[in-house]
């Protein structure tokens, strides 16, 4: 049995690719400081990689006081196995009350193996994270056997239509993966240091290495499109990727940007890194213009979040006009050219 | 060689989820099929099965109703399905699902095991992982394409940003994305098959070293505090405009309304 009370601090996975750390290490860091106060709780950065002891520092600056750095040449490239006894390794001699993973391609393959490795559970793509008691509510005549302070961990599921908290409160570390896009990082503490620790539990390569044979990296400079205020996002309705440019020009028209839902990207049409929804990305923009999307739950979970949502589809009865606050039935092809027209008409208007 | 490909019935999401009048799912109003992802893992078995005489064993772990999907596995062409099933192993999460399944592979000999990256009803992508970690074999996730080379497996992982090509010796774990291929249809002469083939049952007796501690509602580590069906924030305003200029009239007003543009 774990001695529970020796797990104490919240741990972050400070994911970092080429030497340079993931927006999700901050947004994890922002929610570890929350977290952290009502435990009184040291807030811990877990920095995994090759000659990356120079990003300790801006760790700091979004809220680690300290920073356990496991640098090694084994893991230059993100592999599953010397990243999870990287990681298990640490929580092992460190021995972390909370440890908060990012949702992130790589977090929801170390996530896993790591939790599995630790024993202990492992709560996917939360969304609210908060410190409570377990069972929420005392069960009558069985008070003195709720737990306080305990990591209360908010996801939704099937599509992000049921939503669950969930607790961890019999073993530890309590374990989290968080969906990038979700937590508020901190605005940095220029000049902050933090703690600096030096581990290297070994590592001997054994069968679960795999070998990377080649590293093809997506070239791109398209912009992320959990950064955009406007979103013009298609889905199938569009018609043809050539299509896309009447979106184009709607979003060069209104300072926004393309994005789609998951049938354009496996049609082909569209890049992966513009797909809004559950297996894509989760975005809340001020406003979304859903054009020619049915509305998927898959894909309503990655944006209902949204402030504004416009729908435009011919279909009167698509799932959209569900979650649309102005939803308008008609043929995208007329209406999306004219709103383009309308709208540069309107602004040339109001600058003269 | 031999594959084994886990795969689990979900409740079907796509043409539409059903919900009750006060706005909360209707589960009973749904199709279980056969989970997405978990089906192009299959799709890439079958497909080591026609190109290397991969003999190809699916397995699930859920109600008795869950052979339905290991008979439309049959019927795809699959050679052997097992179902785990017991009352003891109700209420699992992920871990205990894991080791639960892992028991069950420990009967079995294998070089490959495929799962589905996720399952649509819980999207954690944590079993497959988890599984190999209860195995002590080597996991890749997020499988856009497998190729087999002797003795060892060759996958392109998909990741944020870009792909690595991965090598390793097997017997080794991969978790399929539905994009690796199109699933083929199940075949007249399968189904026929398929409807009278004999399915292994196993049930908690049958998993080899499983603690106690680890299965089911009570060998689960994470408890659910609370759950509830999400109520959305509920439709706004619907237009049907005669005209698309009478349409962009109405989004340019709303928009101007918000303080858009």
């Amino acid at each position: 049995m774990q001695n529970l009370d020796e797990y104490k601090g919240v741990f972050v996975f400070a994911q970092q690719v080429d030497n340079e750390v993931s927006g999700i290490a901050y947004e994890l860091l922002g929610k570890a400081k929350d977290l952290a106060e009502p435990l009184n709780a040291q807030v811990t950065a877990v920095l995994i990689g090759s000659n990356v002891k120079n990003l300790c520092d801006k760790l700091a600056e979004y809220g680690a006081d300290r920073v356990i750095v496991v640098d090694d040449p084994e893991l230059k490239e993100y592999r599953t196995e010397p990243y999870a006894h990287a990681l298990s390794s640490v929580i092992n001699e460190y021995k972390p009350e909370i440890m908060l993973v990012g949702a992130t391609a790589i977090g929801r393959d170390l996530g896993p193996t790591v939790s599995a490795r630790v024993a202990t559970g492992l709560t996917a793509d939360c969304t609210v994270l908060n410190i409570g008691d377990f069972p929420l509510e005392p069960i009558p005549g069985k008070e003195s056997e709720q737990k306080h302070n305990q990591l209360l961990m908010t996801r939704p599921a099937f599509g992000g239509n049921t939503i669950a908290t969930i607790a961890c409160p019999n073993n530890r570390p309590q374990m989290a993966t968080v969906r990038p896009g979700v937590m508020q990082k901190i605005d940095p503490i220029k000049g902050a240091k933090a703690e600096i620790i030096e581990y290297n539990p070994g590592f001997t390569p054994n069968n679960k290495y795999v070998e990377i044979k080649e590293v093809v990296k997506a070239v791109s400079d398209i912009k992320d499109i959990m950064d955009a205020k406007i979103l013009v996002s298609g889905g199938r309705g569009v018609g043809s990727p050539e299509n896309f440019k009447i979106l184009e020009e709607l979003a060069a028209a209104i300072g926004g940007q393309v994005s789609c839902s998951r049938a354009v990207v496996d049609s082909g049409w569209k890049p992966k890194e513009l797909q809004v929804g559950q297996t894509g990305k989760t975005v809340r923009p001020n406003v979304y213009f859903a054009i020619g999307i049915s509305g998927a739950i898959q894909h309503v979970a990655g944006m209902e979040e949204s402030d504004i949502i416009v729908a435009i589809n011919k279909d009167e009865d698509a799932p959209i006009f569900d979650v649309a606050d102005y939803g308008v039935v008609g043929d995208l092809n007329k209406i999306v050219p004219e709103l383009t027209k309308q709208i540069l008409a309107a602004k040339a208007a109001k600058a003269s | 060689m031999k594959v084994i490909v886990c795969i689990k019935q979900v409740p079907d999401t796509k043409g539409g989820v059903k919900f009750n009048p006060d706005g909360t799912l209707d589960r009973g109003a749904m199709l279980a099929i056969m989970n997405p992802d978990d089906k192009a893992g299959l799709e890439a078995a079958l497909r080591l099965k026609d190109q290397y005489g991969a003999e190809v064993t699916v397995l699930t772990m859920g109600l008795p109703k869950a052979s339905d999907v290991l008979r439309e596995a049959l019927a795809m062409g699959a050679d052997k399905g097992i179902l785990v099933t017991d009352r003891v192993l109700g209420g699992a999460d992920t871990w205990a699902t894991s080791t639960t399944i892992a028991g069950a592979v420990r009967n079995l000999d294998y070089d490959l095991i495929i799962t589905g990256r996720q399952a649509i009803d819980g999207d954690t992508a944590q079993v497959g992982p988890q599984i190999a970690e209860h195995l002590g074999i080597p996991v890749i996730s997020y499988a856009q394409e497998i190729k087999i080379d002797g003795d060892k497996v060759i996958v392109r992982r998909q990741y944020d940003d870009r792909y690595h090509m991965l090598e390793v010796k097997m017997p080794c774990l991969i978790t399929a994305l539905s994009e690796l291929n199109d699933p083929r249809y199940m075949t007249p002469g399968g189904i026929f098959d398929a409807v009278n083939a004999e399915i292994t049952t196993w049930g908690r007796a049958d998993l080899k070293d499983v603690d106690d501690a680890n299965i089911g509602l009570a060998g689960s580590p994470t408890k659910i505090a609370k759950a509830s069906d999400k109520v959305r924030k509920g439709a706004g305003e619907k237009v049907v405009p005669d005209t698309p200029e009478d349409a962009v009239k109405y989004i340019i007003g709303k928009l101007d309304e918000k303080h858009v543009i």
